[in-house]
């Protein structure tokens, strides 16, 4: 849908709900929205990222279709929310390409880049794949300075293309902004929001799966993948002290806490991703956009195969197999980091600065409450 | 055979059906509408008026019985049954924890701005969000619900019901029962009906809720002996968008912006003293004063000077620069509108305007004067709302006994037969309206009729 379009429809579901406002204590959408007349395209992209898409303004709504009004706020919103990823993107360009067939993109990209590693590998360090891999030593196939420069190049560009993304959206988005008071609590409160997931129970009962169905599996599945995504980074950011500044060197006992970590964030990336793949199945296909325009799948993928790789890796790491598991383990791990600012993990970025900026805003409409 | 034929979708018929089931009785509901637009009026109400001695979750404060009875006769006027009203009042106050057990969910009693927090507890989400749980609600307790169900007579012994006669998807069928619960609503959607009121007038009229309120079973049990209840001509009738679809606009598309400017006639004319009364105690005149303008349209005109101050209207204001531009737009008489508000704005006097209160800001010297909140129409760009009678209910409704039990024309009641909700609230409410009394009425007549329906069966 052409973004005039899609930003006109966003313009007038956002009218009707201002002059109803039943659902005002569902979600943070509803109060940001009564703070607002008119509805420019920063407003709509800021309200379509404080959407959670639980799901139940759509329930509610007594202009859902087939009411002549048409009202599908839950549908609206991530419409507008998924043309915001590719606006605010870095190159914009790469963005574009990347949803035309994200799904297929990413997984031909673990396996050019598993067949690139293996290449070089080949090439680079003779034998290296065919070696008895019994010592369990990462290195010996792919040595620590390559893993280094190839991953720590990789997350420089991700770190980079993030921080431009949300730069353009905190510069639409907050310009135009309603007061807003900023202090710890405020900012303790909005924390809590994006580590709890409060508003995917917002209304005192889970997120709906269809009409008459709310249950907690969404939450608690996204919260694996999260805190699990958050333990695989501890236990990189652990072994990589582990060896600058103490020089112990990989491998790593089972009972060690980078592999602890590991294995704890693996377990969660596979449980968390791969609840999150079955439950989209089942979810009212009214609630989101249309499958093929979805970016959800391509990210859910590459966590569920860089966690599924992982541990077989961890578990397989004395056996002769192990050179190859590596090569595809990191196949599949650059095409997660490389993905990641043109995907669905971007809306963690965007929706935890519009929950900043929720909590800024509701501030400072208290202390004008308190003053009149 | 159902031990109980709930006729109706709403929240009367629900609760019936809830109650009956509950007490054990087989149940079966007659929806008309699609399963899309079910739940009839009640899915475009928001709250419900109860009494509570203490602070609740939902309520602030305190609202007495004696406190709701006051409020409740003061708009209904002395004709209201007493007994009745008493009984909805009482038996108000666990409707919430009531409602609580079936899923309903309700918003927290947050905000203080809302003048209702007090009196009324808010569903979260609405009232569609209420049917939605009691639908779930009775398909868990094996309720049977039939969609496109359209009651199109009823097989009566006498008094007593034997069978509803259906009409779907083109066919007739006979649903049998042991009693009837009849919560079908009043005829506001007929408009055929609303035209022998009206006359011409009622083709102008917006219908705000549902298209099914035809008033087939009214008329149906008014037929077959049933006493009438409540003024037949009378109406629950606002101001709406004139540009509102013909039925079930619901709640945006009311429009307050009348208190804060003036309000013409197709003529350019102003008709009625915009500022009489607080708002919330003066909107439900307007259905009826518009109704009786030509053509039954009129114009809200306010100034730039108040932008902000009313709900914003889900329909575009119509803006100009000038009077004659806004004349041009309006299709209105440019000269007449051009001396309509030259005249307002200089028989304005001088004032503190306070839009909170009964203020001192009014005119002089016009046929009507504004009595408050009277201020010069002087700050571009004018902005005007076109506005015709959007009627919400219809009073007219069969006369019930405690029980909730249909009184026939000798006095005595109809043995099975039980009406809750809009089809009976002109026992209690004879005329005006107060916030969330249609959903308690609904509710405790419902669960009245729903316990009386199912112990009738059980027999």
């Amino acid at each position: 849908m052409p973004v005039n379009d899609l930003l006109q429809r966003g313009t007038h579901v956002m009218t009707v709900c201002n002059a109803c406002r039943y659902c005002e204590q569902f979600c943070p959408v509803f109060p940001a929205m009564e703070q607002r007349v008119t509805f420019s395209a920063g407003d709509l992209n800021y309200l379509a990222n404080l959407c959670h898409n639980c799901g139940e303004c759509l329930y509610a709504c007594q202009y859902a279709p087939p009411h002549e009004f048409g009202i599908n706020v839950p549908r609206t919103l991530a419409e507008i929310r998924l043309q915001s990823y590719q606006d605010y993107c870095w190159p914009r360009a790469l963005a574009v390409m990347f949803r035309q067939h994200s799904l297929a993109t990413a997984i031909a990209l673990a396996f050019a880049f598993t067949v690139m590693l293996a290449v070089a590998t080949a090439l680079l360090n003779p034998g290296a794949l065919t070696r008895d891999a019994s010592d369990a030593d990462f290195y010996a196939v792919i040595p620590h300075g390559v893993m280094v420069t190839v991953f720590g190049g990789v997350f420089g560009f991700v770190l980079l293309a993030l921080w431009i993304g949300l730069a353009r959206f905190r510069n639409q988005t907050w310009s135009e902004s309603a007061k807003s008071e900023k202090s710890d609590q405020v900012s303790f409160r909005a924390l809590r929001d994006v580590l709890t997931l409060r508003h995917l129970h917002g209304g005192g009962v889970d997120c709906a799966t269809t009409e008459d169905y709310r249950r907690p599996w969404r939450r608690w599945f996204h919260h694996c993948t999260f805190y699990g995504f958050l333990l695989c980074f501890a236990s990189t950011s652990v072994a990589a002290v582990y060896h600058l500044v103490f020089a112990w060197h990989a491998p790593y006992d089972y009972m060690s806490v980078p592999v602890i970590l590991g294995t704890l964030g693996g377990a969660g990336l596979v449980v968390g991703p791969a609840g999150l793949l079955v439950l989209r199945t089942r979810r009212d296909p009214a609630l989101g956009v249309p499958e093929r325009e979805r970016l959800d799948d391509a990210f859910t993928v590459l966590l569920l195969l860089t966690s599924v790789t992982g541990l077989v890796l961890l578990f397989a790491r004395h056996q002769p197999a192990m050179p190859a598991l590596l090569v595809v383990h990191l196949g599949a791990v650059l095409a997660l980091f490389v993905t990641l600012p043109y995907g669905k993990f971007v809306h963690g970025v965007y929706r935890a600065s519009a929950l900043v900026k929720f909590a800024r805003e509701q501030a400072a409409e208290q202390v004008a409450t308190r003053v009149s | 055979v159902h031990d109980v034929v709930v006729i109706g979708g709403g929240n009367a018929a629900l609760c019936a059906a809830l109650t009956a089931r509950m007490a054990g009785a087989t149940c079966i509901v007659l929806e008309r509408a699609p399963r899309e637009f079910r739940g009839g009026n009640s899915r475009h109400t928001r709250n419900l008026r109860c009494a509570h001695a203490a602070p609740t979750a939902l309520l602030e404060e305190s609202y007495t019985e004696g406190e709701f009875f006051d409020d409740l006769l003061r708009v209904s006027g002395p004709d209201t049954d007493h007994v009745l009203a008493r009984l909805v009042v009482e038996r108000s106050s666990d409707c919430p924890a009531w409602m609580q057990r079936r899923g309903v969910r309700f918003q927290r009693a947050l905000r203080g701005t809302l003048q209702l927090a007090r009196t009324n507890a808010f569903f979260l989400g609405g009232g569609k969000s209420v049917m939605n749980a009691y639908y779930a609600a009775a398909a868990q307790s094996g309720i049977d619900v039939i969609y496109g169900a359209d009651v199109i007579g009823l097989d009566l012994d006498g008094a007593s019901f034997r069978a509803a006669i259906v009409s779907r998807d083109g066919r007739e069928e006979r649903v049998e029962g042991r009693a009837a619960v009849v919560a079908s609503g009043g005829f506001e959607s007929n408009l055929e009906w609303l035209r022998q009121i009206w006359g011409a007038a009622a083709d102008n009229f917006i219908v705000r809720g549902t298209p099914h309120n035809t008033g087939t079973l009214l008329r149906l049990l008014l037929d077959a002996g049933a006493q009438p209840v409540g003024d037949p001509h009378a109406c629950h009738a606002i101001a709406v968008d004139a540009r509102a679809p013909k039925f079930d606009g619901g709640i945006v598309t009311r429009l307050d912006t009348i208190p804060f400017g003036i309000v013409v006639n197709s003529g350019g004319e102003r008709f009625y003293d915009e500022g009489e009364d607080m708002w919330p105690k003066r909107y439900a005149v307007w259905g009826g004063l518009i109704a009786r303008q030509p053509g039954q349209i009129a114009y809200s005109i306010v100034d730039a000077s108040v932008t902000g101050r009313f709900m914003p209207s889900v329909f575009p204001p119509i803006t100009a620069d000038s009077v004659s531009a806004l004349a041009t737009r309006l299709e209105l008489p440019a000269a007449r509108l051009e001396t309509t508000i030259e005249t307002f704005n200089r028989a304005v006097r001088p004032g503190v305007c306070d839009y909170t209160v009964l203020d001192d800001c009014r005119t002089e010297g016009l046929q009507p004067n504004k009595t408050h909140w009277a201020r010069r129409l002087d700050t571009p760009p004018l902005v005007a709302y076109p506005l015709r009678p959007g009627i919400t209910f219809t009073y007219l409704g069969t006369r019930v006994d405690e029980r909730a039990r249909v009184i026939m024309a000798d006095g005595n009641p109809a043995p099975n037969i039980c009406a809750a909700g809009e089809i009976m609230a002109g026992n209690i409410l004879r005329q005006g309206y107060v916030a969330g009394l249609g959903m308690t009425i609904g509710t405790v007549f419902g669960r009245v009729a729903g316990e009386e329906a199912a112990s009738h069966a059980r027999e």
